[in-house]
């Protein structure tokens, strides 16, 4: 019995008002509450009420059969309780039915799972909290913000119990093998991978209306002939797409609703098909293999990776100026504070940055409130230019302060380091010396020789011999002589001293040289 | 002594220095009993006229069976719209007028020789049209008009000029507010420096706004130095209208630049000055105001370097913003390549904001309390926006100086310069 797995995806940003300059410092309030909430109530009533009409019903007629999932993030969440409560109700209606699984992300649709690790735990928590008060259910299962997804966040997400997690059915991850089945992540297997077909959801998501598209118009009866030409031993068919897909991105007018409508009809009557939820797919199907992700993918274009977030200097400056944050964030406990961390890390506020598109189409500018990327830079950075002011206040500790500090610890490091080296390298030199000294230490040597050294040497040579050499010689090497001398030694290398005179140097010299060969008898 | 004179903008209607610059020179040679009559392609009838009377162009009929012009309007010589006209102060608008014509479908076949023409008074698409449009009204008015003695303010105004002294054969100042190598840097647009130069030679005076002007006149248009004179600029005093209205709540230092950000402007040198500045020192905030065609690649570079939470911009601002503006800045900094004047900096000591100007910059040759610099040496500018944010001893100093200065740059002075140039022509 293969399975067709819905999963929808709603999601609304907070978009900012138009913040200037002039207002940083002065004013709090960043986000368009008017055209927010007028975009809220014309997506409602176009797209997800109803769609949600039209599910309950299908839910009716069909019972268990039919089944669907939701991500709903917990920005859009907060919206519908500002500005279209129905909506909430409508998707308490659908949960009550039983035939709804509703999954756990980030609660502010965010790009942390490339950033941290902790803090994408604790909102991913935090949304899951959300849906189990909101609708009764605990989510098992997990998907990112865009389906972005590699071998790490897959470990760190199993770390946090979620059974299922959703990607995209890349092709370059994917290579020869299907997206049909389910896998498991490469680090732990304990999580299971469902991913997208991408093919058949974007026929529906994307291709719908398109006049131009061979498979125009789509019908119940196409798109179950398509399902039908999936490989016999394929388990599973993933359609996974915006919500707002139905009614905004495909229009009424389309016949988006009129073909969801008839389609579990023609599934149950055309193919061997049935619907289930993600949960469900992770206790029923065996996994075929794991799957190696290294670098981050996601649902986006055609490349499938994160260029639409990040990767420009616009939008990589914006991203790394906000979890610069992350630190001080940690000590605030200010409501607001919080709640506008939350709103400036949705994903959207970066897409907008995005400068690949100059060209493109029309997908990308779905209620884009800026003109140009760098009029979204340009807002979203006077945004964040206030808010790291009210953060460091909030924090007590502005960042000037924390930099000084910073800074007089990495001096304090750097001049322990250079005493550091400098005492090795003297310790190495004098290791050195003493290994070589069978072999040429010259009479200057005695003085970093030990006392013990010292005073062997001495016993060997004959005083007066001992006093030529020691003439004129460096003040160091008399004072690591002289009091290794013997009491009686003393006595007489002092009277010899006194008593010289006039000593050829090339007496002096010679006496050096034995004192030299005296050496080597020593260490040789 | 009247005088016919040629404009472009009057204010309020303006979009750079012109028209202040023009606005003030008037007031200023009202108080010698100089008389005028303005004549603008366009005027609005808001226009200050207690100094002038103001002739708007598009109010004059012309037209060419008229006998009176029949033997000068074949002299002149119809000037198509050159394909990369550099629009002189505002590029936004040229591009919208540009854009806009596109979507209307809106055609440029020329009405020159109608016998009405209205004129846009703008720098658009049929700027070189409404040049020479002016040109037919400056003869047409030449034959009518009583008066000593043609003043003509920047190549706009050129042809109406040559015009004028054509028709009537008096004699004609021109006024270099600015010249093309400043507007372009090297890529000059020959059809604008044509014009440039031929209402030079054409006039028995030319006034430029500053000696590096006058170089400019002399050595690029080969001018004869003689009869080129500067007279620079000066400041409106009375300008009690502008208070802020804001409150600078920010704790940092705030270092400003503020002009149209192209080429000429320099502010790629800002950028890196800023910098060098928050690698010592993250206390301090710069500030990008304006807008113009380098704007993305100087935010590019600003995101590259990773200093946009301490480098903003503002967009082109207008009315009090100015004001308000200035209210917050510490520092004003001015890295133009090449300035002809450069008002701005006088605005800002007005306001009791320090300044750093580029040595490049025709106002630098009359102010001393402002530090200058070249404009393409990041660090000696560096220095001087730190020192001016950080010893209050210099910027205090620099406060109540440049106030005082900036009050001594009167209009009146100015004016009578430029009667002093008028007055050995009349005689002859």
């Amino acid at each position: 019995m293969k399975s067709i797995c819905f999963y929808f995806q709603v999601h609304q940003p907070f978009r900012l008002r138009t913040y200037r300059f002039f207002d940083i410092a002065n004013k709090h309030d960043y986000f368009d509450s008017y055209n927010n909430s007028f975009i809220m109530r014309r997506v409602a009533e176009k797209s997800y009420l109803p769609m949600n009409k039209l599910l309950l019903e299908l839910i009716r007629e069909y019972g268990s059969a039919f089944k669907v999932s939701f991500s709903i993030s917990g920005m859009a969440l907060e919206q519908f309780e500002a500005y279209a409560p129905s909506v909430i109700d409508s998707f308490k209606e659908l949960a009550a039915t039983g035939n709804v699984e509703f999954l756990a992300e980030t609660y502010a649709h965010s790009l942390v799972s490339l950033k941290n690790e902790a803090e994408f735990k604790q909102q991913v928590e935090m949304h899951a909290n959300k849906i189990e008060n909101t609708f009764g259910q605990k989510p098992t299962t997990f998907r990112n913000t865009e389906l972005i997804y590699s071998d790490e966040i897959g470990a760190s997400v199993a770390d946090m119990g979620y059974k299922v997690m959703l990607t995209e059915g890349a092709k370059h991850v994917l290579g020869w093998r299907s997206p049909n089945f389910m896998y498991t992540n490469a680090i732990n297997p304990k999580l299971k991978l469902l991913l997208k077909n991408f093919r058949l959801s974007d026929d529906i998501a994307f291709r719908f209306s398109q006049q131009s598209w061979e498979g125009w118009p789509l019908t119940p009866d196409k798109f179950t002939d398509w399902l039908n030409q999936v490989d016999e031993k394929e388990e599973v068919v993933n359609l996974f797409m915006d919500y707002e897909t139905f009614g905004e991105h495909q229009w009424k007018e389309t016949g988006i609703f009129d073909f969801m409508k008839k389609l579990p009809e023609a599934v149950f009557s055309n193919t061997g098909f049935t619907f289930a939820t993600p949960a469900e797919l992770g206790e029923k199907l065996q996994p075929v293999s794991s799957i190696q992700v290294p670098n981050p993918i996601s649902w986006a274009d055609e490349e499938r990776d994160l260029t639409a977030w990040l990767g420009n200097d616009l939008q990589d400056e914006a991203f790394g100026k906000l979890y610069d944050l992350n630190s001080l964030i940690t000590k605030c406990d200010d409501a607001e504070i919080m709640k506008d961390w939350m709103y400036l890390q949705t994903s959207d506020h970066f897409y907008y940055m995005c400068t690949k598109w100059f060209s493109d189409g029309d997908v990308h500018r779905y209620f884009n409130p800026y003109s140009t990327p760098y009029d979204a830079f340009i807002n979203y950075m006077n945004v964040l230019s206030d808010f790291i002011i009210r953060v460091e206040q909030a924090s007590g500790s502005s960042k000037p302060e924390i930099e000084g500090l910073k800074s007089a610890f990495s001096d304090l490091t750097d001049q322990a380091e250079k005493l550091a080296r400098k005492q090795a390298t003297s310790t190495a030199r004098k290791v050195k010396k003493t290994l070589s000294k069978s072999k040429d230490l010259k009479f200057e040597d005695i003085k970093d020789l030990s006392n013990t050294a010292v005073k062997k040497l001495i016993k060997d040579i004959p005083i007066d011999e001992l006093t030529i050499a020691m003439k004129d010689a460096e003040t160091e090497i008399r004072e690591k002589v002289i009091p290794n001398l013997g009491k009686r030694a003393k006595a007489q290398y002092d009277s010899i001293e006194s008593e010289l005179k006039k000593v050829k140097k090339s007496d002096i010299k010679k006496y050096r040289q034995q004192i030299e060969n005296k050496f080597k008898n020593m260490f040789g | 002594m009247r005088i016919l004179m040629f404009g472009w903008e009057f204010p309020p209607h303006i979009t750079g220095g012109l028209g202040t610059a023009c606005f003030g020179l008037t007031k200023g040679l009202s108080k010698h009993d100089v008389e005028m009559i303005f004549v603008v392609p366009k005027a609005y009838g808001d226009e200050d006229q207690s100094a002038l009377r103001l002739v708007n162009a598009s109010d004059i009929q012309f037209d060419f069976k008229d006998e009176s012009f029949a033997e000068y309007w074949s002299k002149i010589k119809y000037m198509e719209v050159g394909s990369n006209v550099i629009p002189y102060v505002d590029p936004e608008e040229f591009s919208n007028v540009i854009e806009k014509n596109k979507k209307t479908g809106e055609s440029y076949t020329s009405n020159v020789f109608s016998k009405n023409y209205v004129f846009s008074g703008k720098y658009g698409v049929n700027l070189m049209e409404e040049v020479s449009r002016l040109a037919l009204i400056g003869s047409g008015l030449a034959a009518k008009e009583d008066f000593d003695l043609i003043h003509a303010h920047d190549w706009l105004t050129y042809p109406a000029g040559i015009a004028a002294k054509k028709t009537s054969g008096k004699p004609l100042v021109v006024h270099m507010h600015a010249t093309e190598y400043d507007r372009t840097g090297e890529n000059v647009n020959t059809l604008v420096f044509d014009i440039e130069k031929q209402g030079m030679e054409a006039a028995d005076r030319v006034i430029t706004v500053s000696d590096l002007t006058r170089r400019i006149v002399i050595e690029k248009y080969g001018i004869d130095a003689g009869k080129v004179i500067t007279v620079h600029n000066a400041v409106d005093q009375n300008v009690t209208s502008e208070i802020a209205d804001i409150k600078k709540n920010l704790k940092e230092k705030v270092v400003t630049f503020l002009g149209r950000v192209t080429f000429q402007k320099g502010p790629e040198y800002f950028i890196e000055a800023a910098h060098k500045i928050l690698q010592r020192d993250r206390n301090v905030r710069f500030v990008m105001a304006g807008s113009g065609d380098m704007l993305n690649k100087m935010i590019d570079r600003v995101a590259q370097l990773r200093i946009a939470d301490r480098f903003h911009f503002t967009g082109f601002l207008k009315g009090n913003d100015v004001t308000n503006m200035f209210a917050l800045s510490d520092v004003f900094v001015m890295p133009s390549v090449s300035e002809p004047f450069g008002i701005v900096p006088l605005e800002a000591m007005r306001s009791n904001v320090p300044v750093v100007i580029s040595k490049q910059s025709g106002v630098a040759e009359i102010l001393e309390h402002a530090l200058k610099i070249d404009f393409w040496d990041v660090d000696a500018m560096a220095d001087s926006i730190y020192g001016l944010c950080h010893y209050d001893a210099l910027s205090s100093m620099f406060k109540k100086h440049g106030k005082v200065e900036v009050e001594n740059l009167k209009w009146e002075k100015a004016a009578l310069k430029v009667k002093q140039v008028y007055e050995p022509l009349m005689s002859k």
